[in-house]
């Protein structure tokens, strides 16, 4: 009985504790990004305040995929203009802090960064350095809670929990990830009192080379200041051809 | 005031030429980018001047566009003229091209020709290795203003690190403050008659090489320089109204420069050192320090940076630079918040003579396209032998609004 129940449930959702569950979910959603290569895409950040104002940051978005280790990824701002060209290239790695090097085009200034400082906003953001690393398996520790419809979608629930807790912003997030393609739709971020700080919302997904899906829109409400961010993704190009010397500190300064 | 006129219609006819020529391109060839900042600043001197010739307050305009086109091939051309007009100082008035030049892009190599800009370097305060542009020193005292260097710029980059060579073959003169201007020299600097010592003067060519890196929390560079030293020394001297002036002397050097900064945890650790000969005695000058930065905090988004740097020169007194021997210290405060607010409080104290400089500057953002800048200094306790002493009456507070486009 046990047995043929089983069989009905997908692979990964198989494992015996509800650790190992939740690995083997982080597992596969990971797995099924693996190949993508690199991807190019803009991106357009709104931030608003409890008031209802809101302002607006546009960047380009680079990302190269490294067997064996995190992703690089290299931001370049257009908007506000008076950091148009500002550029951001950073290195995750599985372990260990990330490189993180800043180009500042004032001064023609390549700088050196802390990556410490991942609990810190992103360009004013609700957004944190966190969310815009890549997003490895081995950075957190896993587990499968329940699982639970969302939307039409069946999905499992996992908690993720930062293995740096220590310079993490966060205690746990609670992660809402689809069955059929293991997409995250909803993420809720526990705060270092383990309060809930914020809820990110994802939707408007695309799938691109029949494989990757990626989102198109990322709501972000804090819940203790009453911010929020909306991000929109547009112009996902797979495979363009980007290479490491495409994200190398002399590309940081020359990068537009 | 009296040459103001002069040298303001002259500049206006620039302003005038280079926007004409940015438009004219914009318009010619479409896919070129057009951006870049236009400002007006504002700056009243706490006491009055010294010298009869100075005023209290000063008004300047600047434009700095900057025109880029790019290939599909990754190839690029970059023209960035810059402008700027002041009321009272004709030498503040004044014009650059700080980038003209054309980028040609290889696999593993960058080719960049014409006039450009590079930065060297990892401290905050002191920059001692950065040689290849000159300092545009009316622009800022803080030295980080720079003229833009005509270059031939040759880059390989290879897995085990970039080497970098220039051949320069004009040399820019250091710019200085007029008569007329405030943070200047006791006497005029004569730049209408600079000496050098190659007899090609401006047009001996210099050469510069450096190799970097970076090997984990390391980041390294390692550098020579041989050519027209971009420090002059200066000389007394008259004006050809009799009257005393210092002289620029600008010596062929050879510069050795080394700078490394190693990140641990929210801690950057930095040091650069030169050794130079030709200019004077041979000699050695080190700058180091940290930065650490307290991020969030009390919970909120606002990051606390703390930085701590020191200054040595081995010629003492004897040093062509006010730091020969200080400490400096500076709180930066990054607020975060959609308005990009940001208070940056510095201080330098020569360790000799407990001189000591203190600068606040704040800026914020309003709405997408301006920017407002709050920056005020004092000069506190400056001995008569200190090479600041003639700005000792020069505190300000200057604001300035630039809107960019």
């Amino acid at each position: 009985m046990l047995t043929l129940f089983s069989l009905l449930q997908p692979l990964s959702a198989v494992a015996g504790t509800a650790d190992e569950k939740g690995l083997a979910i982080a597992r596969e959603a990971d797995s099924r990004n693996d190949g993508f290569g690199d991807f190019a895409a803009n991106m357009t950040m709104i931030l608003k305040n409890r008031h209802g104002q809101e302002s607006v940051r546009e960047m380009r978005v680079q990302t190269l995929e490294v067997k064996g280790d995190g992703d690089k990824s290299l931001s370049i701002f257009d908007t506000p203009r008076d950091i148009k060209g500002t550029a951001f290239l950073n290195f995750t790695h599985k372990a260990g802090d990330d490189d993180q090097w800043l180009y500042l085009p004032a001064l023609k200034r390549v700088k050196r960064i802390s990556s410490r400082n991942k609990s810190g906003s992103f360009m004013g953001s609700e957004f944190a350095y966190e969310e815009f690393a890549s997003q490895e398996v081995e950075k957190y520790t896993y587990r499968w809670i329940r699982n639970e419809t969302y939307g039409d979608k069946e999905c499992f629930v996992v908690e993720f929990y930062p293995v740096d807790s220590k310079n993490s912003g966060y205690t746990r997030m609670v992660n809402w990830i689809d069955k059929d393609e293991y997409r995250t739709w909803k993420v809720k971020y526990y705060d270092r009192k383990d309060s809930l700080l914020k809820t990110l919302i994802v939707s408007d997904f695309s799938v691109y080379l029949d494989k990757y899906w990626r989102a198109h829109q990322m709501n972000m409400v804090n819940h203790q200041n009453g911010k929020s961010t909306t991000l929109t993704w547009t112009d996902y190009t797979f495979r363009t051809g980007l290479s490491d010397g495409d994200f190398s500190k002399n590309s940081l300064a020359r990068a537009r | 005031m009296k040459n103001l006129f002069n040298s303001a219609s002259l500049a206006f006819g620039l302003v005038m030429l280079s926007v004409g020529l940015v438009m004219a391109a914009t318009t010619l060839a479409f896919g070129y980018e057009l951006s870049g900042n236009v400002s007006a600043e504002g700056t009243i001197f706490t006491s009055d001047a010294i010298h009869p010739e100075q005023e209290n307050s000063s008004v300047s305009l600047a434009l700095a566009p900057e025109l880029y086109h790019e290939w599909e091939s990754g190839s690029a051309l970059t023209f960035a003229p810059y402008v700027r007009l002041d009321n009272t100082d004709p030498e503040r008035t004044h014009f650059d091209i700080r980038e003209l030049n054309y980028l040609l892009l290889g696999e593993t190599w960058e080719l960049r020709l014409g006039v450009g800009k590079v930065f060297w370097g990892t401290t905050e305060f002191v920059h001692l290795v950065d040689i290849v542009n000159q300092t545009d020193f009316v622009e800022g005292i803080d030295g980080e203003d720079k003229l833009g260097q005509p270059m031939l710029h040759l880059a390989l980059v290879n897995d085990w690190g970039v080497i970098d060579m220039f051949a320069l073959p004009y040399f820019r003169e250091r710019t200085f403050p007029g008569p007329e201007g405030r943070l200047r020299f006791g006497l005029k600097v004569d730049t209408d008659h600079p000496v050098y010592e190659s007899a090609d003067e401006e047009h001996h060519t210099d050469y510069a090489f450096r190799y970097s890196h970076y090997i984990g929390v390391l980041d390294f560079g390692v550098s020579y320089f041989t050519g027209t030293g971009r420090e002059p020394t200066f000389l007394p001297g008259t004006d050809s109204g009799g009257q005393p002036v210092l002289i620029p002397f600008y010596e062929l050097i050879d510069q050795t420069g080394v700078d490394l900064q190693v990140v641990a945890g929210q801690w950057l650790l930095k040091l650069e050192g030169i050794q130079r000969t030709g200019q004077g005695e041979d000699f050695m000058a080190l700058t180091g320090g940290f930065e650490y930065t307290f991020t969030g905090l009390g919970g909120s988004a606002v990051n606390l940076g703390v930085i701590g740097e020191w200054a040595y020169d081995d010629r003492g007194e004897e040093a062509t630079t006010p730091n020969e021997d200080d400490i400096m210290a500076a709180i930066r405060i990054a607020f975060n918040d959609p308005s990009g607010s940001e208070v940056l409080e510095g201080m330098t104290l020569d360790t000799d003579s407990s001189a000591q400089i203190i600068s606040v500057e704040a800026s914020r953002r309003f709405g997408s396209s301006v920017k407002a800048s709050l920056e005020a200094y004092a000069f506190v306790d400056l001995p008569i032998d200190d090479p600041l002493y003639s700005m000792r009456g020069d505190d300000f507070v200057s604001l300035e609004i630039a809107y960019y486009f």
